[in-house]
């Protein structure tokens, strides 16, 4: 107790037994600080504010508020607003394209056996991710070709003629992928190889798919491929571009990943050889872990963009996603809903390609070991 | 330009490496497998597109329907290939369809370059003008000056030009990549004038907000017949696309439809409808189709002018005029050889 003390003196606001001023924390704080700290942020603020009033409020009374949502026909979209009943009524045809309705469970199914397997690969807290990586790239596809295709085991056969919509964007994107990758790192790892003649035939290849528009690979398989072929001679449109895709993609992965392969410090590869290591043993234990955390980006960049690239088939005649939609949009009682469709068409590319992203960002932070600048 | 060479060259190689097949190939190929492949388009109103339940309809997919009743007897006998413009062709060539109808238009160039043969015309399209009715224009030789919409890299576009030339007349053209855009670029007001085959201009009108704001002009300003294509060097297959097509139009001559089919059939005394529906005459023998060939299709498909009217006409949203596409004993010029 001296009463001889001088009185601490604080700036106004800081005494550190009162509550900050209303006007420094919580929202209030926060708004001032961040969207009106001067003049002129205030001034953009509100320009934002507007624009944005100018942008929602049409989309949201288009969208929702002034939107059909039931019927079957298009008389019943009288509001004005977006007409999602077009969308209703086709749904099934967006999702399985021409796939018999009876058989439409075995598409179900295998969609379900994906996301069960993508569930198990993704979520930290389940055990087995070898399993799972086994089942997934051996079982899987066998599996989901006798489901899909059918044609043995009591199931009839469903041409591919009739895959198409979503079902049909999933198995050229799902496909194209899976095995786009595995061959994109043995081209990486050929490029940088000692070998001329393996490094010699990996750039040759990698240079001509890379030069050649996917637009062009898919248009020779289509159209001229069955002319070289002896007349009668077909095989399946759906794995010409399959395979089209798959060569193309690979290309585009085995940049990446050498990209990955030049960033690993030459210590590694020298403390691998050290170790007595053969070729294979570096570089599955020691090169590409760490070559392919690094390049996880990339990577995840190329497979997003060989999910929209697959709606290019559409120039061959197979209906995907975005193909179906715009034949349905030919169906004399339905012309004229374009907005409506390809809106849908958009939120669905969106869904799988944000969820990729999220994947890949979740994937970094847990392989992230410290390296990180 | 560039494209349509690499088409023809493709189409050039295709017709001189494959060898020429057997007369009665294709028919026999396709009995023994038990349907007729048919190439269509992806998606032209009217002509062929998906129902909601998943069905090909339209003009061009009743041409298909009306040749798998006349070989099996059953008009559902019939698989679909959605085809683009661009591998229309090859897909035929190739083997990969049994016959292609899918809007093509019938010309020198393709009747002969392209080893195929065209086996008739069902819809004869040209091109044509819609404009805004606030315009106040009555016809095409009105529009001196115009800005005009169209799709980009088309026939349409020289057309287009030949005809301004021809008739002394200036106009701006504004180029769109899809037909939808080029919709809401007439509908924005930027031209005064959309385009197109007429066939497709009634489905383009139905897409505006108002489509009584707009009308299509009388004048057709080019000659499209439309009709099913078969490989070159098949006759008997040709033949059996040819008569399908033929059958549906006679039928309409007659006034056989698929309603009173079955009662014509019964109690007909014309020996004209007795030989149509295979009674007497020739029958089916000619085709190496079974005798009741040409009533299948009239009874299933039905005739041309019942599949005009359902698919395009005033039965359909498109409510297309019969125009030229009217029997030649009213006013148009649909006509097929008689069937004795």
């Amino acid at each position: 107790m001296s009463e001889s003390s001088v009185q601490q003196e604080y700036a106004p606001g800081t005494h550190p037994d009162w509550d900050p001023p209303v006007t420094e924390v919580g929202v209030i704080g926060w708004l001032r600080e961040n969207l009106f700290s001067n003049w002129w942020n205030s001034l953009l603020t509100l320009l934002g504010i507007y624009l944005a009033y100018l942008i929602f409020v049409p989309l949201i009374d288009w969208a929702v508020v002034h939107a059909d949502w039931s019927g079957d026909t298009r008389d019943a979209c009288t509001s004005g607003g977006a007409c999602w009943v077009f969308v209703k009524v086709r749904l099934g045809q967006f999702l399985y394209g021409f796939y018999p309705a009876d058989q439409v469970w075995r598409v179900n199914l295998t969609g379900a056996l994906f996301a069960l397997l993508i569930l198990w690969l993704t979520l930290p807290r389940i055990p087995y991710k070898r399993v799972a990586g086994v089942l997934g790239l051996v079982v899987f596809p066998v599996v989901a070709y006798f489901l899909l295709h059918g044609g043995s085991f009591g199931l009839s056969e469903v041409e591919t003629t009739k895959w198409g919509g979503l079902t049909l964007t999933l198995v050229l994107a799902v496909v194209g992928i899976v095995a786009a990758f595995p061959l994109g790192i043995l081209l990486a790892l050929g490029r940088r190889s000692e070998m001329p003649i393996v490094r010699a035939l990996s750039v040759a290849y990698i240079e001509l798919w890379r030069g050649v528009p996917l637009i062009t690979v898919l248009f020779m398989s289509s159209v001229m491929l069955p002319l070289f072929l002896p007349e009668g001679v077909n095989f399946d449109k759906l794995l010409r571009a399959l395979i089209g895709i798959i060569l193309f993609q690979a290309s585009y992965i085995a940049e990446v990943v050498r990209g990955g392969l030049q960033a690993i410090p030459k210590g590694q590869y020298e403390a691998a050889d050290a170790l007595g290591l053969n070729y294979g043993k570096k570089m599955i234990l020691i090169i590409l872990p760490q070559a392919l955390k690094l390049v996880i980006p990339g990577i995840v960049n190329t497979f997003n963009e060989l999910f929209k690239d697959t709606t290019l088939v559409l120039i061959i005649g197979l209906l995907d996603l975005l193909a179906i939609i715009k034949a349905a949009l030919e169906d004399p009682n339905w012309l004229g809903y374009s907005i409506e469709g390809y809106v849908f068409a958009g939120a669905v590319f969106w869904i799988f390609c944000f969820g990729m992203s999220r994947y890949s960002q979740a994937l970094e932070r847990k392989l992230h070991t410290g390296h990180k600048r | 330009m560039k494209m349509k060479h690499l088409m023809a060259a493709s189409a050039l190689l295709a017709a001189s490496t494959l060898p020429v097949a057997h007369a009665g190939a294709t028919l026999d190929a396709v009995k023994a497998k038990g349907f007729v492949q048919c190439g269509v388009s992806t998606g032209l109103p009217g002509f062929s597109a998906a129902n909601d339940k998943g069905q090909w309809t339209g003009l061009d997919v009743d041409v298909c329907r009306a040749v798998a009743a006349a070989v099996f007897g059953d008009a559902s006998k019939v698989k679909f290939t959605p085809l683009t413009a661009k591998e229309r062709f090859t897909a035929l060539q190739s083997g990969e369809i049994d016959m292609l109808s899918r809007n093509t238009t019938w010309t020198l160039t393709r009747d002969t370059n392209l080893g195929l043969n065209f086996a008739g015309v069902n819809y004869y399209d040209g091109q044509g003008f819609m404009v805004h009715k606030s315009l106040g224009v009555k016809s095409a030789k009105e529009l001196d000056g115009a800005a005009i919409c169209i799709r980009a890299g088309t026939t349409t576009e020289l057309n287009l030009a030949d005809y301004f030339r021809s008739n002394g007349m200036k106009y701006q053209a504004i180029t769109y990549d899809t037909s939808d855009e080029s919709v809401k670029g007439f509908e924005a007001g930027r031209c005064d004038v959309l385009t197109s085959d007429q066939s497709q201009l009634y489905a383009l009108r139905i897409k505006l907000k108002d489509p009584n704001s707009a009308m299509v002009l009388p004048e057709v300003i080019s000659k499209e017949p439309l009709g099913p294509v078969v490989r070159n060097g098949d006759e008997d297959w040709l033949k059996v696309v040819r008569w399908s097509l033929f059958a549906m139009i006679n039928a309409e001559e007659m006034g056989v439809t698929s309603k009173n089919v079955d009662q014509v059939r019964k109690t007909t005394k014309d020996p004209g409808k007795q030989r149509l529906l295979g009674l007497s005459g020739i029958k089916g023998q000619g085709l190496k189709l079974s005798d009741d060939w040409s009533y299948n299709i009239i009874k299933q498909v039905g005739n041309y002018g019942e599949a005009f009217e359902r698919n395009v006409g005033m039965g359909s949203p498109l409510k297309i005029a019969r125009g030229l596409n009217a029997l030649w004993s009213k006013g148009g010029i649909q006509y097929a050889p008689p069937i004795r």
